[in-house]
C-alpha cells in the first residue's frame, strides 16, 4: 500500500495547477493520469490563451504545460503516467492499475479529482467510416503527432473547438472546405470566426451532416438545411468535398470516478450535463474528494487552472497546511480571477450555472 | 443575443466595426499608421492593453470591456498585434505614399512570404481583392511565434483588404 496526502487524478490544467499549489503549502502530493505524457490538452493547444496576464494570456497552450511541468519538477511532485484509476473506496484507498498489468493500491488523506471531459459524437449514416473524427483527435493528430488525417475538412460545429481545430488544421496544411452549424448563429468567439472566414472558410448556419458519402472512407459530405424547430427542409441537400470530417459537438464531463467515490450530483445542461456537487472550496459531498477542470462543468484551460488552485488550497488547508484566513484568502484571491473569466456575453451563463452549483453545494456540504 | 454578420457570416460588417469604440473613423487615418482593432464582442481578454508600450489602448475592469484606442497615442508599433490572442489587430497606413497604403497583419500560415514577393490580399469574407507587394516580415522573438507580415497596395482598396491569402 503506497500513501500520499493528497492524490490528484489527471495532469491536465487543473490537475497540475491543484497538485502545485498543494505542495506548495507543504503536502506530500501523487498525481495519477492514464496517459503516457502529462499536460492533459494543453499540449495541442498551440494557439495563444485569452484572459490576463494572471490567466497566463497571449501565451500559447503548450508553453504553459512546459511552464506547468517545469513547477510540478521543481517542488518534487511524483507523477505516476499510463496509470489508469479504476475504483475509489469510501476511506479513500484508490485502486489503480499501472502500465496496464500492475495492479497498486494507493491510500490518499484527500483526494482531487481532474479528469477532464471526453467530446460527444454524432451519429448520421456513415459516421463509422473512416476520416470522421472528433475534433479534439483530429488536433491531437496534427499537434502532437504531427500527422495530417485528410487534406479537405468538413468540420462540425462552430464553438471555440471547431474554430480554432479548422484554424489549426489550415495551419498544419490542411483545407476546410466549410464549417457546418446547427444553430441559426455560430457558437464560437467572434476572433476565431473572423479569422477562418478571412482565410476563405464558409460558414453554414442552419446546416447540418445529413450522410457522408463514401464506401471504403469519407469522400464527400452531404449536408442539409434545417428549419426552426431543426428538422431537415426537403430539397435543401448539398455535396460538399471532403476526405475527413470533424465533429465539435460539445465535451462531456468525465465522471465515473466522482460516482464510483460516492458523490452526490446535480443536474445542470448548460456545463455539461450531471456534475458532482461542489462548495466553492471545490469540495464534494464526500468527505475528504474535491474536483477542478472539466469535471465540474465544461469550460476552458484558464477556468481548468484557476479550480485546480482553489481544490489544491483547500485540500491542502484541510490537513492543516493552512489556517482557517489563509485558506479564505487564498480562495478569495482565486475567486477573484475566476471572476473576471466568467464574465460578459460568452460567460455570464456559465457564471450563473456555477452560481447554482455553488449555492447546492453550500446547502448540501457547508 | 446577437445576430449581425459576425454571428451569422463568421465575419463582422463594417457597421457592426462601426459602431465599437475602438474601430477608427475617416479622419483618424490621415495621422499616419494606427492600430485597427476589431474586436466587437465581450470576451475575457487584454494583452493589446498590457502590451501597448505607449499605453494607448485601456479596457479595464471588467478585463470584457471592449478595448478602446487614443489614435493621438498609437505609432502604429504593431506590438499589440502580435499580441493579440484573436489575432484581431492590424496596422493601416493611409499616409504610406500617394497611391498606396500599408497593412501589417499578423500571419500563422507557412510557408511564409518574403519582403519582394508579390501576395493576394483579402477582405474579411476571404475573397481576393488585389494584389500587394510585401515590404517586411517580421518574427522577433517576442511576437511568439506570429508574424507581422506588411503588404503596400492600391489605396482605392484601403478600406476592404485585411490580409492575404494563403499560400
Amino acid at each position: 500500500m503506497h500513501k500520499a496526502s493528497v492524490v490528484i487524478i489527471g495532469a491536465g490544467p487543473a490537475g497540475l495547477c491543484a497538485a502545485i499549489e498543494a505542495a506548495k503549502a507543504g503536502a506530500k502530493v501523487l498525481v495519477l493520469d492514464e496517459n503516457l505524457k502529462p499536460g492533459g490538452q494543453l499540449f495541442k493547444q498551440i494557439h495563444k490563451f485569452f484572459g490576463s496576464k494572471e490567466h497566463k494570456a497571449g501565451t500559447r497552450g503548450y508553453e504553459i504545460g512546459v511552464e506547468l511541468l517545469k513547477e510540478a519538477e521543481v517542488l518534487n511532485i511524483d507523477v505516476w503516467l499510463n496509470t489508469e484509476v479504476c475504483g475509489i473506496d469510501k476511506e479513500k484507498n484508490i485502486w489503480a492499475v499501472r502500465n496496464g498489468k500492475d495492479a497498486v493500491h494507493i491510500a490518499a488523506e484527500r483526494i482531487i479529482l481532474a479528469t477532464g471531459a471526453i467530446e460527444n459524437a454524432v451519429a448520421f449514416p456513415g459516421w463509422t467510416l473512416p476520416g470522421v473524427m472528433g475534433a479534439g483527435a483530429a488536433q491531437t493528430m496534427i499537434n502532437i503527432h504531427r500527422v495530417l488525417p485528410g487534406k479537405r475538412v468538413v468540420m462540425l460545429g462552430s464553438g471555440n473547438v471547431g474554430v480554432i481545430v479548422s484554424y489549426q488544421l489550415m495551419q498544419a496544411g490542411a483545407d476546410v472546405s466549410a464549417i457546418v452549424e446547427a444553430s441559426p448563429t455560430l457558437g464560437g468567439y467572434g476572433v476565431h470566426t473572423a479569422k477562418v472566414r478571412r482565410a476563405g472558410v464558409p460558414f453554414y448556419t442552419s446546416h447540418s451532416i445529413s450522410k457522408v458519402i463514401g464506401k471504403e472512407k469519407v469522400e464527400a459530405v452531404e449536408i442539409v438545411a434545417l428549419d426552426q424547430q431543426w428538422r431537415p427542409i426537403n430539397g435543401t441537400k448539398k455535396v460538399l468535398e471532403a476526405d475527413t470530417i470533424c465533429l465539435a459537438a460539445g465535451l462531456s464531463p468525465l465522471t465515473e470516478l466522482a460516482w464510483i467515490a460516492g458523490c452526490q450530483f446535480h443536474y445542470i445542461p448548460e456545463l455539461g450535463g450531471h456534475l458532482p456537487i461542489h462548495n466553492r472550496y471545490m469540495e464534494t459531498t464526500a468527505a475528504g474528494i474535491y474536483v477542478a477542470g472539466d469535471i465540474t462543468g465544461i469550460e476552458e484551460a484558464s477556468t481548468a487552472m484557476e479550480e485546480g488552485m482553489l481544490a489544491g488550497i483547500n485540500a491542502a488547508a484541510s490537513l492543516g497546511f493552512y489556517s482557517q484566513k489563509e485558506k479564505e484568502q487564498l480562495s478569495a484571491i482565486v475567486w477573484d480571477r475566476l471572476d473576471a473569466l466568467r464574465c460578459g456575453y460568452f460567460g455570464q451563463k456559465r457564471k450563473t450555472a456555477k452560481e447554482r452549483m455553488i449555492s447546492v453545494g453550500k446547502k448540501v456540504i457547508g | 443575443m446577437i445576430q449581425g454578420a459576425l454571428k451569422t457570416t463568421g465575419a463582422p460588417s463594417l457597421e457592426e466595426l462601426k459602431k465599437s469604440p475602438a474601430f477608427p473613423r475617416a479622419e483618424d487615418y490621415q495621422i499616419g499608421p494606427i492600430a485597427v482593432i476589431e474586436c466587437i464582442e465581450e470576451i475575457p481578454c487584454n494583452p493589446c492593453e498590457t502590451s501597448c508600450p505607449k499605453g494607448s489602448i485601456s479596457i479595464g475592469k471588467p478585463i470584457t470591456n471592449l478595448p478602446r484606442i487614443d489614435f493621438n497615442r498609437c505609432s502604429g508599433c504593431g506590438i499589440c498585434v502580435a499580441a493579440c490572442p484573436g489575432l484581431a489587430i492590424y496596422i493601416k497606413d493611409y499616409t504610406y505614399s500617394q497611391d498606396e497604403a500599408l497593412v501589417t497583419f499578423p500571419y500563422e500560415y507557412i510557408p511564409l512570404p518574403e519582403p519582394g514577393d508579390t501576395v493576394i490580399l483579402v477582405n474579411r469574407q476571404g475573397q481576393e481583392i488585389c494584389e500587394g507587394l510585401v515590404k517586411k516580415v517580421n518574427s522577433a522573438k517576442a511576437f511568439q511565434q506570429t508574424t507581422l507580415v506588411s503588404v503596400s497596395y492600391p489605396k482605392q482598396h484601403f478600406e476592404e483588404v485585411v490580409n492575404m491569402k494563403r499560400r
